[in-house]
């Protein structure tokens, strides 16, 4: 018997697909993000709500994921930005060979930012990189203020906790300071931004944090072409 | 189901090195930030093995804890029910180093003939 060490990640392949995506983003100035939450989170309807306030003349695309449907790209592309829905076919998260592949015939130079909404999961996409430069969880307040206890990683790995659904505080036993207490449990000094999709309200602040990471993204760039 | 194809596929990957042997047990390593349940993997696992040529392939799970780094006196410690406060210093000011491993560790092979226990075998 034999033991040879291997000493590698399990999900090699898929990184280096997603760090070839990544310097490729960072080489056209793209700043990337991957929306991760349970289905239903509204994912989707935080995309309506960005897409609808940015300027029309701005260079955003969207990549949609779904195990079924265009239904999702179809509400998104009403906001006349590039979008593709990535139907999964029964895969329950995204990885970066699909991302690699639908990417295929858009012209990265004419974009600034792509926003990555992943298949309704809080487990699996959080193990697969897709070159992004931060993901961003969103987690409705009718979902339990301790998800992040449960699903740790994607809480750990996300810059972002967007809570939707705060037009619904009155209604339901929420605690929300219980749940950014959780997100920070598992991921000390987690940014939280607390909006309603529905009403509009809070969002200036997810658009705020969205501008100061484009903002960020830029300079870097910059500086790495001259 | 990916994560258990992903490590067949290192597995076939490998053999293709070690020519006149057969697989008996792929180590991985997972960490508890990894979002990687055992017992589902370890499923997906016999799924995709039994009944091929990998069929006695074993699978060896290690997993690692989440390790913090205090940032102000430089103790690494195990972080346990999220409490991430340095168990020496008190500090808040700790660093996560590791825990969310996802990690092919070890592959052990049997030249063939060496043992009467052979690839094709279930058990």
């Amino acid at each position: 018997m034999e033991r040879v060490r291997l000493e590698r990640k399990v999900l090699s392949e898929n990184d280096r697909i997603a760090a070839e995506l990544r310097a490729r983003f960072q080489e056209h100035g793209i700043l990337c993000l991957n929306l991760i939450s349970s289905p239903g989170s509204g994912k989707t309807s935080l995309l309506e709500r960005t897409l609808e306030t940015l300027p029309r003349h701005d260079h955003v695309a969207v990549l949609t994921g779904d195990i079924q449907t265009e239904n999702d790209a179809n509400r998104l592309k009403r906001f006349h930005f590039p979008v593709k829905q990535i139907t999964t076919g029964g895969t329950c998260h995204l990885d970066a060979r699909m991302i690699e592949r639908h990417l295929a015939d858009w012209c990265l130079e004419d974009l600034d930012l792509l926003l990555i909404e992943n298949v309704g999961n809080l487990v699996c996409p959080a193990s697969y990189d897709l070159g992004e430069a931060a993901k961003v969880v969103v987690l409705s307040i009718t979902e339990g203020e301790d998800k992040p206890l449960k699903y740790p990683s994607i809480f750990f790995k996300s810059d972002l906790l967007v809570l939707n659904k705060i037009d619904l505080l009155p209604y339901v036993p929420f605690d929300i300071d219980a749940a950014a207490d959780n997100a920070r449990k598992v991921h000390p000094g987690m940014e939280i931004v607390k909006v309603s999709c529905l009403t509009g309200n809070g969002l200036q602040e997810w658009m705020k944090w969205l501008e100061r990471r484009r903002r960020a993204h830029k300079p870097l760039v910059q500086e790495t072409a001259s | 189901m990916g994560i258990a194809n992903s490590v067949l596929e290192a597995v076939r990957t490998e053999m293709g090195r070690h020519p006149g042997t057969y697989p008996c047990k792929v180590g991985v390593r997972i960490g508890e930030m990894a979002a990687i349940d055992q017992e589902a993997l370890r499923f997906c696992f016999e799924a995709i093995t039994l009944e091929t040529d990998l069929g006695s392939l074993e699978l060896g799970i290690e997993v690692c804890p989440r390790r913090h780094r205090c940032q102000v006196c430089g103790r690494n410690f195990v972080v346990r029910d999220y409490d991430s406060r340095c168990p020496q210093c008190e500090s808040l000011e700790t660093t996560c180093i590791s825990g969310d491993e996802l990690e092919l560790a070890y592959l052990e092979v049997e030249e063939y003939g060496a043992s009467t226990a052979g690839a094709k075998s279930t058990q």
